[in-house]
């Protein structure tokens, strides 16, 4: 997951909002945006597991962001948007409010996640960007899949 | 991928085949089937593989299929007779053999001691006794066997030969025989192989050639004689003449001192012009194409032109197309049928009348579709042949690990299923294989006790029965203790002790996760496995499995799979507002039930009457965890369906849309597997529809029947 | 050399393939048969350069094929290269006495068996 070699090298970010933070995510794990579509629910899954959607062929399972932060759980609106990306040799899609904009970064102006005592915070933040006066949570994916799972999907 | 990896991959591939005609015609011998053809069929193939085994380098593998080799040699010249005992050792041979080849793919390990032991007793066969028992060591003997011999072409090897001796050239005489002609040499070529060890000067001496008139243009009238530097090898020289052996008998020597005797010698040429000349020999003892008698020349043979159009009588009209062209069509033909459900839906939603052509024009196509979809699979079908063939040997090796005498009897191995599923065939067979041979049957001396053949027999055959493929592997051995299996599952408080059940359940009890009749893991291939782990494998791909049973008699596990893990034939149902489908196969029949027919059971429970019988209500809705509270079974409508295990269920569901072929997507591949679903699918609507696990729901129910101690704990 | 066609006859897919790879790099033309029987069905239809054949083949063997070819007017004068794991001077003999041109020992490499076909090719 981690491209980055050199920490003057400059990498793009995806950020997007949920609820009044911001976070973002590696761009080379984005595969495609796309609108929010009714999702099936998948029985027996968790509550952050919104279900699976139809990916032009494909079964998509769609994860509830806001809920996998443990943040609420997301009020879908027009502007919600599925970011599919890839996890392991998954593709998996993350519901999130919004979008807002890609951001160039190099590795040095990322500052470690303060440490907040906080499990979910440990689990999907891998660090946090600063900028212009704003701060984006830059999340990790490699815990978002299911527990059992992760090992497989890494 | 390199081209010689790719050689390599076929290689294994061809391999796996020779070793199976081995196994299948040494098989044919010991059971007296076999003859002169089936000796040299067998030959052939270890012969093949020792080939194949030394262009890659695999020596040990090579040095054992020697020894093999050679004692079918000896068989095929009829010193070594076709006996039981031989037979038998030479199958253990090529159980070898085939560990050589799987240790050269790169899966496991080659048992050194066993290969010496077993290349010993091959070479045993064919030796006198004392030899036999003498010190000479057959893999020594092949090892010795020269790599290179006067059969061997090497140009290169003898560039280093004394310095040269300047002025003190060799002078080679040489007489080519019409012989040599015949065989498709030429003097011209021989001349112009020593041209390229160096400078050459070459004369002929033509005495012998006859007047015009006289000439026989297939004899052969010209002496050579040919002046190399000093400082070519010998050797070189000679290996020049290597094919050619006393057809074209020489004499080399060193200096001027051989003439051509008797005659004068003709002028010193250059070597081309003398090319020139012997090609004109060459095409005077040639064919001569434009003779009368001859036939035409090969552009305008009519017979010619007739196997240029045809691929010759003897080629059979198949093709090899790398698997994932056809994976690739088949995953398209897939998104066709959905397209296609699609298109029907929108059709059907729009006020188009039924008869209209539009309506008609799709009913054509949906047919078309079905069709190009049934003959897209039915190009990745095989027979289930290739894994049949891998278990004579599993039978062999577990016989002789236990101590059984068992002959296994194989049938229906031409039944056809598609390849996603055959791959995943072996392992549940293996497991039931292993299964009835040390647990099913006796030993050689309990079943003489019991007045039966000290050899046991085990059946596989497969068949296919209402679209699905059936395996069944079944024993003539003591069948299942009942009692016995009864007790593990008090004792392991998989049951209640005071649990009533029928013969069918307890001999079912077998695949409950954490039963094993077996005291000691056995290692026969490699890893115990219980029979819950066998079962759930095989419900992963939308099978199921059951044992039926007789006391003394023997047993049967009955296994049966979808033809094919691309589509699904299913009835499209509405439960707790979602689409599902259930697999048709499972269902048995829909019914709508009245209200004097459902009875309470306990606090929650409810069953249904169905014809005298009482089976259990389970609310789809409430059992995927869709809602809390059954709804009214009379306001809905019930599948009855049946699952090898727990016998029938009836499902609630809140309504019946209608039955359908749908496409099989995995959940697997982008999520994870889900409790009580097999598989999605995607309707027309386009969305996505989970396909349920039917036997998944009832045995949840099944256990909670059966097993209040664990229900208990986990509720 | 380049642009001639060589008939490899081979009932061993392996086999087939390795000649294929070799002869190919080398620039020629490869027609493949998979045993004497499929091999004179070919040569009915082509006239290769150069045969190259193996001995070990169900159906029609080696020595079969090449005492065929040899009394077919067309490809009487055809190099035919025998390629065996057999190396008995008796099997060369026999070989030779069915009519072949030369023989290459398996395992081959690509330089023997490139020598061995410049060896036999006018």
């Amino acid at each position: 997951m981690d491209q980055i070699e050199n920490s003057h090298d400059e990498f793009e970010l995806i950020s997007f909002c949920i609820g009044d933070q911001e976070f973002c995510l590696d761009i080379m794990a984005v595969r495609e945006i796309r609108g929010w579509t009714q999702a099936t629910p998948l029985p027996h899954s968790p509550s952050y597991v919104r279900g699976v959607i139809n990916l032009r062929g494909a079964v998509l399972p769609i994860l509830d962001l806001k809920t996998r932060l443990g943040l609420g759980v997301t009020e879908v609106s027009p502007r919600s948007v599925i970011i599919v990306v890839h996890i392991g040799g998954r593709l998996v899609g993350l519901l999130v409010d919004a979008v807002s904009e890609i951001l160039a970064t190099t590795k040095a102006s990322i500052q470690p996640t303060p440490n907040v005592a906080c499990d979910t915070v440990n689990r999907f933040v891998r660090g946090i960007i600063a900028l212009e006066g704003r701060m984006v949570s830059w999340i990790s994916l490699d815990h978002i899949l299911p527990e059992q799972e992760a090992a497989e999907a890494a | 991928m390199d081209p010689l990896e790719s050689i390599k991959v076929t290689f294994f591939q061809e391999c796996d085949e020779l070793l199976a005609d081995l196994e299948a015609g040494l098989l044919a011998l010991e059971s007296g089937q076999g003859d002169s053809d089936t000796i040299n069929a067998v030959f052939r193939a270890v012969h093949s593989v020792k080939g194949g085994a030394g262009a890659f380098g695999f020596e040990p593998m090579v040095k054992f299929a020697h020894v093999f080799e050679t004692a079918l040699d000896a068989m095929r010249s009829g010193s070594l007779a076709a006996e039981t005992d031989t037979l038998k050792t030479m199958l253990r041979a090529s159980d070898v053999l085939a560990d050589h080849v799987q240790a050269a793919k790169g899966q496991g390990a080659v048992d050194e001691a066993r290969t010496l032991t077993m290349a010993e007793e091959l070479a045993a066969l064919t030796a006198p006794p004392e030899t036999a028992l003498g010190s000479v060591a057959p893999m020594g003997a092949a090892a010795d066997e020269p790599p290179t011999d006067e059969w061997g072409f090497r140009p290169l090897k003898m560039a280093i030969d004394g310095p040269a001796e300047d002025g003190d050239g060799w002078t080679l005489i040489m007489r080519p025989k019409a012989e040599m002609y015949a065989k498709g040499d030429d003097a011209a070529i021989l001349l112009r192989e020593l041209g390229r060890l160096g400078p050459c000067e070459a004369s002929f001496e033509d005495s012998a050639l006859p007047e015009f008139d006289f000439l026989n243009p297939e004899a052969s009238y010209l002496v050579w004689r040919v002046k190399i530097p000093g400082d070519v090898a010998e050797a070189a020289i000679r290996d020049v003449f290597d094919f050619v052996g006393d057809e074209c008998p020489i004499d080399l020597t060193r200096g001027e001192a051989a003439a051509l005797a008797p005659g004068p010698v003709a002028p010193v040429v250059d070597i081309d012009a003398l090319l020139q000349a012997a090609k004109a020999e060459t095409a005077a003892s040639a064919p001569k194409p434009l003779a009368a008698a001859a036939p035409a020349p090969s552009g305008e043979d009519p017979a010619a032109k007739d196997s240029a159009k045809a691929p010759g009588p003897g080629a059979a009209a198949t093709i090899r197309v790398d698997l994932d062209r056809v994976d690739r069509l088949i995953d398209l033909v897939g998104e066709l049928v959905i397209n296609q459900a699609m298109l029907q839906q929108r059709v059907g939603e729009s006020d188009l009348a039924r008869s209209s052509t539009v309506a008609i024009g799709l009913d054509e196509l949906e047919q078309l579709t079905r069709e190009i979809q049934d003959s897209v699979m039915a190009i990745r079908a095989q027979p289930v042949k290739s894994v049949f063939q891998r278990m004579p040997r599993l039978v062999r090796e577990i016989a002789g690990s236990t101590g059984k005498q068992v002959r296994l009897v194989t049938e229906g191995e031409n039944t056809e299923v598609d390849k996603t599923v055959i791959e995943r065939l072996s392992d549940p067979i293996t497991h039931m294989l292993r299964n009835a041979i040390d647990h099913g049957l006796e030993t050689p001396e309990e079943r003489m006790a019991a007045g039966k053949p000290a050899e046991g027999v085990v059946r596989l055959a497969a068949l296919h029965r209402s679209g699905r493929i059936v395996l069944e592997v079944s024993d003539d051995g003591k069948g299942i203790n009942r009692k016995r299996v009864r007790e593990i599952a008090v004792n392991k408080g998989l049951i209640g002790a005071d649990a009533q059940l029928s013969d069918d359940e307890i001999d079912n009890l077998i695949f409950l996760p954490g039963f094993s009749t077996a005291t000691v893991v056995s290692n026969i291939s490699g890893r115990g496995v219980g029979m819950d782990v066998v079962k759930r494998s095989i419900q992963a791909l939308g099978g199921r499995i059951s044992i039926s049973s007789q006391p003394g008699r023997g047993s049967t596990f009955t296994l049966s799979l979808p033809l094919t893990l691309a589509v699904l034939d299913g009835m499209v149902v509405t439960a707790a507002g979602q689409t599902l489908v259930a697999p048709l196969t499972a269902i048995i029949e829909t019914l709508q039930p009245k209200p004097g027919e459902v009875r309470p059971l306990g606090p929650r429970g409810a069953v249904l009457a169905v014809r005298g019988a009482h089976v259990p209500l389970i609310d789809i809705g409430v059992a995927l965890g869709w809602r809390d509270i059954p709804i009214d079974p009379t306001a809905g409508v019930t599948l009855l369906v049946e699952s090898e295990v727990g016998g029938r269920a009836a499902l609630v569901v809140d309504a019946i849309q209608g039955q359908r072929q749908v496409v099989i997507k995995s959940l697997e591949s982008n999520f994870q597997r889900v409790e009580a679903i097999a598989a999605a699918t995607i309707l027309g609507d386009g969305r996505v529809a989970l396909i349920l696990d039917v036997d998944a729901v009832i045995d949840a129910r099944f256990l909670e029947r059966i097993e209040p101690v664990s229900l208990a704990k986990a509720s | 050399m380049t642009g001639r066609t060589i008939l490899t006859v081979d009932d061993s897919r392996m086999m087939r393939e390795m000649l294929l790879m070799v002869l190919r790099d080398a620039g020629f033309n490869v027609v493949q048969a998979e045993d004497g029987v499929d091999g004179l069905s070919v040569l009915s239809a082509t006239s290769p350069d150069v045969i190259i054949t193996d001995i070990n083949m169900p159906r029609m063997d080696g020595y079969g094929f090449i005492e065929h070819v040899r009394k077919d007017e067309r490809h009487r004068a055809t190099p035919i290269l025998v390629l065996s794991t057999e190396s008995a001077p008796e099997k060369k003999a026999r070989a030779r006495e069915a009519g072949a041109t030369g023989w290459i020992v398996k395992p081959f490499n690509a330089d023997n068996l490139l020598g061995a076909i410049r060896r036999v090719s006018a």
